[in-house]
């Protein structure tokens, strides 16, 4: 399949997406309220991605940005597909019930930037303290005790 | 983390239908680390795995972010420290990709050489590691007598044995000492006649076949929705060896076969991993006696910065994909980094291939998934 093939076919489920081009890969940014058809759409149609090899979030100081990586098994093409969230309130829906992998590396992703998979069955801290206070991979995250200066 | 007050409530709530919540680890000898699972049993059936990380979490994607392009790389040898060269490898194919750096092919050609040698030393370990968590004592000496030849040849050239940091952007960080050919052809050599013990001493040993075949099954399909990669997934027939698919360095230029088996089962994963380790014997054979004169270290300036925009590179370790991720904001620092780690994937699928059978096949299960804790705790 082609870019441009997987563009169209995105347009015709999210028409507000926006495409960039300039990276390794085809970049898609969509809303959070879109993510979760789309992802569902990507799995099972003809793009057929089976394998969601990252995810992750970064933090831009003014919003939050989640970033899946998919690729597929039989014809080798990845796609990065990214959604803006608000930084007060972040809330997006779980994908653990399209790829597995996606149920540990969002429970890291909710510790470290707070991020509120909705729908995820075991929503618990994975690597921090149960009483940890903060999220520390966001940029203004301040530790009195081991403080890296950025 | 582990919260105790938790499980002594989870404790009450299962102890009336006769399970019982076990602590395994984090000091525990088979988990090779400070991992902690907490196991619940039914009799002697696993009904759940809970794996509880943290232990010997360094931050080190935080620390990352104040790291400059060079340094770097040095804190990813301390992740899977078993791999220690390939994860450097990984670094600075991304700086080279991102800033357009030309490496010269005698440096190409090392590379490489040194990131077999390392996934032979690595499943060395492992099957030493292995065979004594299935209650076999002596394949751990046969092992690290081969390994030890490595991390000599190692040593002599990087100046360490398990954290090599021998990877600069560009190149090597020194040439190669005038023995290193020489020690390496002794190794092959010495490794090409003591392989058919390990077959001799494990493979067709009958116990060892009846404590691992059938146990821990993965299927293709869950290997590639948890994520699995590298030895794991083409035990179950997935083909995932970034080395065939993305070719990096000179691995376009060698032959050699990505290792399949169907079984999907801990014998599976046994035999993939052995026969990996002749494959990366015959890249070696093919790149020794042609590494090219030249340049050890293409030119690059003192200070890296990398254009504005996001960049992503994967190599194969001796788990499996490891890719590293990047958002500049085209400072000497990263803005964001990730590190996709193989281990952090395939310990997900524990809990999965785990569930209904025995306590004590979980060794074989855990064994063969090959975890390696520091690159889980990233």
């Amino acid at each position: 399949m082609t870019n441009e093939e997987i563009k169209e076919y995105i347009t015709t489920l999210a028409p507000a997406a926006t495409f960039d081009e300039t990276g390794e890969w085809l970049n898609i940014m969509v809303t959070a309220e879109e993510l979760k058809p789309l992802m569902l759409a990507l799995r099972n149609a003809k793009t057929q991605m089976n394998y969601l090899f990252c995810l992750t979030c970064v933090d831009f100081k003014t919003h939050l940005t989640m970033v899946y990586h998919l690729s597929a098994t039989t014809h080798r093409q990845s796609i990065v597909i990214k959604a803006n969230l608000n930084r007060e309130q972040p809330s997006i829906e779980t994908v653990c019930d399209i790829w597995r992998t996606a149920e540990f590396l969002e429970r890291e992703v909710f510790e470290m930037f707070g991020v509120h998979f909705t729908n995820h069955p075991d929503l618990r801290k994975l690597i921090l303290e149960d009483d940890f206070k903060g999220y520390p991979l966001r940029k203004d995250f301040e530790d009195p005790i081991n403080m890296i200066k950025l | 983390m582990y919260n105790q007050t938790e499980i002594i409530k989870d404790t009450s709530e299962l102890g009336a239908d006769g399970e019982l919540v076990i602590n395994m680890g984090p000091q525990h000898p088979a988990t090779h680390g400070v991992l902690h699972l907490v196991v619940t049993l039914n009799g002697e059936t696993i009904k759940k795995i809970e794996p509880h990380l943290g232990y010997i979490h360094r931050s080190i994607e935080k620390m990352c972010e104040s790291l400059t392009y060079r340094q770097f790389i040095y804190v990813t040898s301390r992740m899977d420290y078993l791999s220690s060269h390939i994860n450097n490898l990984g670094c600075a194919l991304l700086i080279e990709k991102g800033m357009q750096i030309e490496v010269p092919d005698r440096a190409k050609y090392i590379r490489v050489i040194l990131s077999e040698l390392t996934r032979i030393a690595s499943h060395e370990l492992w099957l030493g590691a292995m065979a004594m968590d299935l209650g076999a004592f002596t394949p751990f000496f046969y092992a690290f007598r081969e390994r030890e030849m490595i991390t000599d040849i190692m040593e002599d050239t990087c100046g360490a044995r398990l954290t090599m940091n021998y990877i600069v952007p560009g190149g090597l960080m020194y040439d190669l000492h005038p023995d290193f050919q020489k020690k390496v052809k002794a190794f092959i050599t010495q490794f090409k006649s003591k392989v058919t013990e390990y077959e001799d001493l494990v493979t067709n040993n009958i116990i060892f076949q009846s404590r691992t075949k059938g146990v821990g099954i993965l299927s293709a399909e869950d290997a590639i929705s948890y994520g699995c990669t590298g030895p794991v997934a083409r035990a179950s027939g997935v083909s995932c060896d970034i080395r065939k698919i993305y070719p990096y360095e000179v691995y376009d230029k060698v032959e050699f076969d990505e290792v399949l088996e169907t079984a999907g089962d801990s014998f599976a994963r046994y035999m993939v991993r052995v026969k990996e380790m002749n494959q990366s014997i015959r890249i070696i054979e093919q790149l020794i006696d042609n590494i090219p004169e030249g340049d050890f270290v293409g030119k690059t300036k003192n200070v890296l910065k990398l254009p504005k925009g996001e960049f992503y590179t994967r190599v194969e370790t001796a788990r499996g994909e490891f890719g590293v991720y990047v958002v500049s904001e085209g400072g000497t620092t990263p803005h964001r980094i990730k590190f996709r780690s193989p281990g952090f994937s395939n310990l997900s699928v524990l809990n999965h291939i785990s569930v209904g059978s025995m306590i004590g096949d979980l060794m074989a299960s855990m064994g063969t998934l090959d975890l390696v804790i520091p690159d889980i705790d990233r």
